[in-house]
C-alpha cells in the first residue's frame, strides 16, 4: 500500500490526502485538462465535459472559505456532537466538505464566506481493524 | 400517442407495521386502487413495483404471490426516493409506446427508525463525524444553507414550512400524524442538523400506494367521470455541478425537469392549483418553491411567511401533511403525492380540498440523484 504503512506510519483517512514522505500532508484533486472541472480522488474521464483520459494530480490549497454548513447534534452512536459540518471551495478551486474545528457550534458566530485553512492530524483517535492509526484532514478558521 | 389515464389510485394509512411484509403492505394499496378503477388484477397487462429495501427480491412478483399470479410482465424499479415516481413512469411510458391499454404502478416500502444516510466507507474507518456528515438531515441542511447564505433565509422560516404541512396532515386521515405543531414546537424540538430540528425531517414509515394506468381507449371504454390525464412524465438526473462531489444538488436536476414538464404539458407554474413536493426536510420545500418556478428566486421566504403555500393560499404546497407529516416510505412516496393530487382533482379530498382544482403537479427526488415530475389534469 503506501509509503506511510511500510514505514508503520498512520494512513491517510481518504485517497485523496496525501502524505508524502518527508513532505507536508496535502490534498490531491484531479483537474481535467480540456474543460479545467476539478475532482477529488482518482478517475480517467471527465463527468463534466465528457473528456477521456484527460484527469492530472493537482496539490490542492490548503486555503479556503465557507461555502456552507450544518450544525450536527444527532449523529450515530459514538460519535461526539455537535460539531460543524462544513463545505469548503478551496482557492484555486476544489470544494472538500469536513469538521470545522476551533469554532463555536454556534449559527451566530459561523459567517459564511469566512476564510479557513486546511490542517491535518489525528483521525479523532479511529483505528480500523488492523490497528492501523489514520491521518485526516479538518477545517480552522484562518 | 395515446393520452394516458389513472382510472384507479389509493394509498394506506401510513404507520409502522414491523408484523407484516413488504409484499403485504404493497399488496393492500395494489387492491385498493384495484377497487377504485372497478378492476381486477385478471385484467392488468404489467405490473410496475417500485421498492428500495428489497430491491433485489422481486417484491413485484411477491405482491402478485398474495393477490393473483396471472402470468403478466413485472418489472421491479430502485430509484432512490424517486422509486415510486419511476415505477408510475414506467407503466406510463408502457401504454404511451402503445405496449399495453391496462398496467398497474405500485410502490412499497418497510423502513427502520432513526438516520438515513451516512454510511461507512467498507473498508479504513468511518468517516461520519469525522469528514463532516454525509446523513440525509444534514446534507438537506447544508443544501438549506446554501440557500441562507443567498438570500438570507432564516431557521424561523424553514421551521413555518413544518407547521403548515404538520397543520395540513390534521385534515388528511391517512396521514402518520395529525397533530398541529406551533412554531415555538418546531424550532425547540431537538436539534438534529442545524436548522433541522427532529420536526422538520421527514417521517420514517411504512407504506404503500398503488394506480392504475389505462389507455384513452380503455379510459373511454370504462368511463372519464373520475378519470385522471397525466399531461406529462418527466425525470432527469443531476448534472456536473462543481459542488456536488460533496454537496449533493437537490436544486438543477428539480430545474431541468420543472422546464421540461412546463413545456411538454404546455402549462405554466401559474396554471397549476396544487403541489406535492418533496419535502424530505423542511429547508427543501424551500428550495423547490424556487426550483419548481412556484416562485421567482429569492422569494421562497416571503412565499412561506405570507401563507402563499397554505391550503387557501395562492398555490397550496404538500395539503396532504407532505413526507414532514403524512410520512416517507422511500418506494411509495412518488405514488402517494399522485393519490393526493388525483384526489385533489376529483374533487374528493374531504376538509383539505383545494377548491377547483383542476391541474395539479407532483414532484419527487431521489438523492444521487432522480428527479421525477408529473403534471395530471381532471379529465372530466
Amino acid at each position: 500500500m503506501s509509503e506511510a504503512k511500510e514505514a508503520g506510519g498512520p494512513l491517510p483517512a481518504v485517497s485523496w490526502l496525501k502524505l508524502p514522505k518527508g513532505g507536508d500532508p496535502y490534498l490531491e484533486g484531479h483537474k481535467c485538462s480540456s474543460c479545467g472541472a476539478v475532482f477529488l480522488g482518482q478517475r480517467e474521464h471527465c463527468s463534466k465535459c465528457g473528456a477521456r483520459n484527460a484527469m492530472q494530480a493537482v496539490q490542492l490549497s490548503n486555503q479556503g472559505r465557507l461555502y456552507a454548513y450544518s450544525i450536527v447534534h444527532r449523529s450515530f452512536p459514538g460519535i461526539e456532537v455537535p460539531y460543524i459540518s462544513a463545505v469548503v471551495d478551496l482557492a484555486g478551486g476544489g470544494t472538500v466538505k469536513g469538521n470545522l474545528i476551533n469554532m463555536d457550534p454556534d449559527p451566530a458566530k459561523i459567517e459564511f464566506d469566512m476564510p479557513v485553512e486546511v490542517v491535518y492530524g489525528d483521525a479523532l483517535g479511529r483505528k480500523d481493524r488492523d490497528g492501523n492509526a489514520y491521518i485526516s484532514y479538518f477545517f480552522q478558521p484562518a | 400517442m395515446s393520452d394516458v389515464y389513472v382510472m384507479g389510485v389509493d394509498m394506506i394509512k401510513f404507520g409502522r407495521f414491523p408484523e407484516q411484509t413488504v409484499p403485504e403492505i404493497g399488496a393492500k394499496a395494489a387492491l385498493m386502487a384495484l377497487d377504485d378503477a372497478g378492476l381486477t388484477i385478471q385484467d392488468m397487462q404489467a405490473l410496475y413495483c417500485g421498492n428500495l429495501g428489497q430491491a433485489s427480491s422481486m417484491v413485484g412478483q411477491r405482491i402478485l404471490q398474495q393477490i393473483g399470479q396471472t402470468g403478466m410482465a413485472v418489472v421491479n424499479v430502485s430509484n432512490a426516493c424517486a422509486t415510486g415516481a419511476t415505477a408510475f413512469r414506467e407503466a406510463w411510458m408502457a401504454i404511451k409506446a402503445g405496449v399495453y391499454d391496462v398496467v398497474l404502478a405500485v410502490g412499497v416500502e418497510q423502513m427502520g427508525k432513526g438516520l438515513l444516510g451516512g454510511g461507512g466507507t467498507g473498508s479504513g474507518i468511518p468517516r461520519e463525524g469525522l469528514l463532516g456528515s454525509g446523513t440525509m438531515p444534514a446534507v438537506f441542511a447544508e443544501a438549506g444553507m446554501e440557500h441562507s447564505r443567498k438570500y438570507g433565509t432564516s431557521f424561523e422560516q424553514f421551521a413555518k414550512v413544518s407547521v403548515k404541512n404538520h397543520h395540513h396532515s390534521t385534515m388528511n386521515p391517512k396521514a402518520m400524524y395529525q397533530i398541529e405543531t406551533p412554531l415555538e414546537t418546531v424550532m425547540n424540538a431537538e436539534m438534529i442538523s442545524y436548522p433541522n430540528t427532529k420536526l422538520m425531517c421527514s417521517v420514517n414509515v411504512d407504506g404503500s400506494a398503488a394506480a392504475v394506468l389505462v389507455s384513452e381507449k380503455k379510459a373511454r371504454e370504462l368511463g372519464m367521470s373520475r378519470a385522471i390525464r397525466v399531461r406529462t412524465s418527466v425525470m432527469s438526473s443531476d448534472p456536473w455541478q462543481e459542488r456536488d462531489l460533496v454537496m449533493p444538488d437537490v436544486n438543477t436536476c428539480t430545474r431541468i425537469a420543472a422546464k421540461e414538464a412546463y413545456e411538454r404539458a404546455g402549462v405554466g407554474p401559474e396554471e397549476i392549483d396544487l403541489v406535492e413536493l418533496h419535502d424530505c426536510f423542511a429547508t427543501a420545500e424551500i428550495l423547490h418553491y424556487e426550483n419548481l418556478g412556484l416562485c421567482s428566486d429569492g422569494e421562497a421566504g416571503k412565499m412561506i411567511d405570507e401563507g402563499q403555500t397554505s391550503l387557501g393560499g395562492r398555490i397550496p404546497v404538500n395539503v396532504s401533511g407532505g413526507l414532514l407529516s403524512k410520512g416517507h416510505p422511500l418506494g411509495a412516496t412518488g405514488i402517494a403525492n399522485i393519490y393526493e393530487v388525483s384526489t385533489h382533482l376529483r374533487g374528493e379530498a374531504g376538509e383539505r380540498q383545494v377548491a377547483g382544482a383542476r391541474l395539479g403537479l407532483t414532484h419527487v427526488i431521489g438523492l444521487g440523484s432522480a428527479c421525477g415530475i408529473h403534471i395530471l389534469e381532471k379529465a372530466a
